[in-house]
């Protein structure tokens, strides 16, 4: 396997009024599982549905209703975890977490406490070209996700949706070993990124499909390596978690404010107090949700209504089979194989979909680097001007490495090229047609192009003195046979021809 | 003629395919008893319109040669299944006006084998108790008493005991967590099976504790056990704890014939303070099958005396948590808010009115033994007893033993209101006999085998090797027919 070789970053450091910080980052993760179906229901999952339409009876709690374990998700689960290189465990189990909530209506949610479905893994998170952190998982367990209360449709009730609960939900737990805002947003980017390779979610952070929560804490330099070779958290700061966070912009501010907070506290001689928090985006600040005192006693128990889930390893074996390749892979292979530098492998390789239209440009152009510059630089500035996505591109992957082609073969100038390309892009056709039909190819023929410097040299006889005085001024015969030629003329063959005829 | 409605399942059966009776007159005289019978009762709803036209279609399904097992046949059900349409409180206020849209799938099941249902049977709320006195329709009474004292039809399937006991029905369906078949069953004279753990679905079942509770018939006869056992049995894909495996046909295993079987006698079930009566019962128990040529072994059941305390830790810490649905939002009772309630005032209300004491008194039980600090002390401590409880009995089955005898209750039926003042922990050693079982998963039946001197029915428990219920049934058969208890009590209501 290819693999890329990288740096470590340096940790976020915080200058605070006495002394320098640094920041210790885990996230937990809550990704909605790709499915039709809830985790213990056959209810849809569909986004946008009417009120309370995709309720089975258990999603709603009914009296006798029992769970049945949707197949589906546990392969969902086990997919991620391969794509993180994580152990897969045969034996896993669903316990209950008991509060009252509206929106929770069995008074317990289903989630995996003491055997998740998934264990250790990894992600790589780039921060730049050569420069990457690893980044380590600690769990994955599936579990229910609850209902929505609405607050604000009346003012003396408030009513509950239940068309969400009970969607699967995994939630990926990471150790602390994100280090500062920057990488933590990249970190659910990249985790963002690698569920949508894998089609196990669908990333939309928006409708809240992937959301964290973000633990923080602040050390002195030098504890942090302390942690890291024995383990032992004595030697990092009280955390504190912020909830439920769904944009990476808001995640890096929480995380610089929260972090600033800390430090005020410690430097004035007080203690961090581990609690639930919540950013306010407008205020630009944390504030308490649940202190330690009021934080739930979730009782947790094994749910008696599910037997453990057992899975077979041939099982896992067949779905590992079926995994795609995964962006560090594709990039690497993009570097190594085709050639292309890392910033544009990382570039190509953000989305699926973008990676495959590039190979599929690379199958017909036959030249890595020339397709990645013409994907990168004109097909997605053209697009990004259009305001398109790759989705509604007017060019096929075949017509743009038709383009590649004729670049590579020389029959056409890169002048030419954009003027071709917008000709495509507008109004499509073959390219390799549309260059023969309006004689946009290329002329090499050097008896041609003589002719056409040598009529110019006629027409011209002052500049011709000029030129042959101040060498520099050939660049004008070469403009002058370029217009005559309609841009056709093979640049490089020009040169040579005007610069032999006005040798002195 | 003989009554209709005193008629055993297998008897009615074979009289309605023999054509000497129709369903539409064997259920009108079960309806006739029913509402005759208020001051029992036993029954909290009935159903006469589903019954009547149940009972048409059976007819018409007999007439046309297809006779399911228990084509026609009339029953109640307990509170706690959810029949489609028809209320269902689990004996509970906070399921007040309550109407299930679905069928439990142990109802479904017995309406496509041609039951006919006349309503639904009184129990202790959410069946919790032992003696029918939590439910919110007030005790039903046992159709036996001394004199003139009421006495509990026990619990929690007090309802459906009574019911058979008074002939208000053929059968009735009931449940068991820690005895709540069996010890109504020996209070009443009449048979009660609790099958292994996964043989009948739990679906549509109000859930008490789901790793104990399991359904089963509540009959006169064993052989009517048999029949509506193997009814109410099989593999259910909406239940993640039910099992797929075969239902054997119970009934054909019925020869009586158990010579060569070994049965054990737990040396732990002798409890201190056991009464002489329940000693002599179990002693002529063992002399019945051992006349019936089985081989007789004493046996050690050594962790019997920490299945209490286990059982009440377990089945209150699941029920804190399965009760926790009842909250007012969506279904059943909500409590009248003051303004400025919030959410949580609606949630104490709620559950303070809607639940009883006994209920209130599990919830805060099984919440204080899951919570931190405490999970490890009781919660698991209790899970690791009931692994060795398990234990116990898989190693006594490994040793060769085919069931177990035991007493099925430490005394016979009580007075209704006479532990009302007293301890629960009193009312709780009602299950000492049963609770292994559920712990176990084990099937068990209580078979009517004596009367005590003031002339109350006492039953004896038989406890078999999982999966077995049809081996069970038959060595339940043999001690049936050895004792010939016959006895009825005599109408009052």
């Amino acid at each position: 396997m290819l693999d890329l070789t990288f740096e470590t970053p340096k940790p976020k450091v915080i200058a605070g009024a006495k002394h320098d910080w640094e920041l210790v980052i885990g996230m937990e993760i809550h990704a909605q599982v790709s499915s039709n179906a809830k985790l213990f229901s056959g209810a849809s999952t569909k986004f946008g549905a009417e009120p309370n339409s995709n309720v089975a009876f258990v999603d709603a709690a009914m009296p006798g209703m029992l769970p049945v374990i949707n197949n589906y998700c546990v392969e969902q689960a086990v997919r991620t975890g391969l794509g993180l290189k994580a152990d897969i465990n045969l034996f896993s189990a669903f316990d209950r977490k008991n509060y009252f909530y509206p929106d929770q209506p069995a008074g317990y949610q289903i989630s995996q406490l003491y055997h998740p479905i998934v264990g250790e893994g990894e992600v790589i998170v780039d921060m730049g070209p050569g420069v990457a952190r690893r980044v380590r998982i600690e769990r994955i367990h599936l579990e229910q996700d609850a209902g929505k209360s609405i607050h604000d449709m009346d003012p003396n009730s408030s009513f509950v949706d239940l068309n969400r609960a009970g969607v699967a939900l995994m939630e990926i737990v990471s150790r602390p070993d994100i280090r500062g805002p920057e990488e933590a947003a990249a970190y659910m980017l990249k985790l963002r990124q690698i569920l949508r390779y894998l089609g196990t979610c669908d990333g939309d952070m928006q409708s809240g499909n992937l959301r964290a929560d973000v633990n923080v804490s602040v050390c002195r330099p030098g504890q942090y390596e302390k942690y890291q070779e024995t383990q032992d958290f004595s030697h990092l700061g009280t955390r504190c978690e912020i909830k439920n966070m769904n944009s990476t912009r808001f995640i890096q501010q929480a995380i610089e404010v929260e972090a600033r907070r800390q430090i005020a506290i410690l430097e004035g001689g007080g203690e961090v107090d581990q609690e639930t928090r919540g950013f306010d985006p407008d205020r630009g600040e944390t504030r308490t949700q649940r202190s330690k005192e009021e934080a739930h006693d979730y009782r947790y128990f094994p749910d008696p209504d599910l037997l453990p889930l057992e899975i077979e390893q041939d099982w896992v074996d067949e779905i590992a089979k079926t995994l795609p390749e995964l962006p560090d892979e594709k990039k690497a292979r993009f570097v190594k194989v085709l050639g292309l530098s890392e910033y544009d492998a990382g570039v190509l390789t953000a989305d699926t979909v973008n990676a495959d239209y590039f190979e599929e440009v690379v199958a017909t152009g036959k030249d890595g680097k020339l397709s990645a510059n013409w994907v990168i630089n004109e097909l997605f500035g053209r697009l990004k001007k259009d305001d398109k996505d790759i989705e509604d591109c007017p060019v096929s992957p075949a017509q743009l490495g038709g383009i590649v082609a004729l670049i590579k073969a020389g029959d056409i100038s890169g002048k030419i090229a954009k003027d071709l390309f917008e000709i495509v892009y507008t109004e499509g056709g073959d390219p390799a047609q549309i260059v023969d039909a309006r004689g946009m190819k290329q002329v090499t023929d050097t008896g041609a192009i003589e002719t056409a410097v040598d009529e110019i040299i006629a027409a011209n006889p002052d500049q011709v003195e000029k030129a042959k005085a101040n060498p520099k001024l050939a660049g004008w015969f070469v403009g002058q046979v370029m217009k005559a030629t309609g841009g056709k003329a093979n640049p490089k063959v020009v040169n040579e021809l005007v610069a032999a005829k006005l040798a002195p | 003629m003989t009554d209709l409605n005193t008629l055993t399942l297998a008897d009615a059966r074979d009289k309605l395919r023999a054509k000497d009776i129709s369903s539409e007159e064997l259920t009108g005289a079960c309806l006739k008893a029913a509402e005759a019978s208020g001051a029992l009762n036993a029954f909290v709803h009935h159903t006469p319109d589903v019954a009547m036209a149940q009972a048409k279609a059976a007819d018409a399904r007999i007439a046309g040669g297809d006779a399911p097992s228990m084509c026609g046949l009339p029953i109640g059900v307990k509170d706690l299944f959810c029949t489609k349409h028809v209320p269902g409180q689990a004996g509970s206020r906070i399921l007040e006006g309550f109407l299930p849209e679905y069928e439990s799938t142990i109802t479904a099941k017995l309406f496509d084998a041609g039951t006919v249902m006349l309503g639904k049977l009184n129990m202790d709320e959410f069946a919790m108790g032992s003696s029918n006195e939590t439910s919110v329709y007030g005790n039903a009474v046992n159709p036996w008493k001394v004199d003139d004292r009421q006495l509990t039809p026990g619990g929690s399937s007090g309802g459906s005991a009574a019911a058979v006991a008074a002939d208000l029905c053929l059968a009735a369906t009931g449940t068991d967590t820690g005895g709540s078949i069996r010890q109504p069953a020996a209070f009443t004279g009449t048979v009660g099976i609790k099958p292994t753990y996964g043989r009948c679905s739990r679906w549509g079942v109000v859930a008490f504790a789901s790793s104990l509770d399991q359904a089963g018939p509540m009959t006169k006869t064993v052989r009517d056990a048999a029949i509506m056992l193997e009814a109410m049995s099989g593999f259910d894909p909406k239940d993640s704890t039910s099992a797929d495996l075969p239902v054997p046909d119970f009934e054909a295993m019925l020869t009586g014939d158990i010579r060569g079987k070994k049965i054990g006698i737990p040396k732990e079930y002798h409890m201190d303070g056991m009464p002489a009566e329940i000693e002599a019962l179990w002693a002529d128990g063992r002399k019945m099958l051992e006349d019936a040529g089985a081989v007789m072994v004493d046996i050690t059941l050594p962790h019997t005396k920490y299945a209490l305390p286990a059982y009440y830790v377990i089945a209150p810490a699941e029920a804190s948590s399965n009760l926790a649905r009842y909250d007012g939002v969506r279904y059943g009772h909500r409590a009248k808010l003051d303004g400025g309630d919030g959410i949580t005032e609606m949630y104490e209300k709620t559950r303070a009115e809607g639940f009883g004491h006994e209920v209130q008194r599990r919830v805060m039980i099984g919440t204080y033994v899951l919570s931190a600090g405490f999970y490890d002390a009781y919660y698991n401590r209790a899970r690791r007893v009931r692994a060795l409880i398990k234990k116990d009995f898989d190693d006594a089955f490994a040793a060769g033993i085919d069931a177990i005898l035991t007493p099925a209750t430490p005394s016979s039926a009580f007075g209704l209101g006479e532990m009302k003042n007293a301890d629960p922990v009193q009312m709780y050693l009602n299950d000492v006999f049963t609770v292994t079982v559920n712990l176990a998963g084990l099937p068990g039946i209580s078979v009517p085998t004596g009367l005590d001197k003031a002339g109350l029915p006492l039953g004896l428990q038989l406890i078999g090797r999982p999966w077995e219920e049809g081996d069970l049934l038959n060595t339940a058969y043999a001690l049936e027919q050895a004792a010939g208890f016959v006895s009825k009590p005599a109408k009052w209501w």
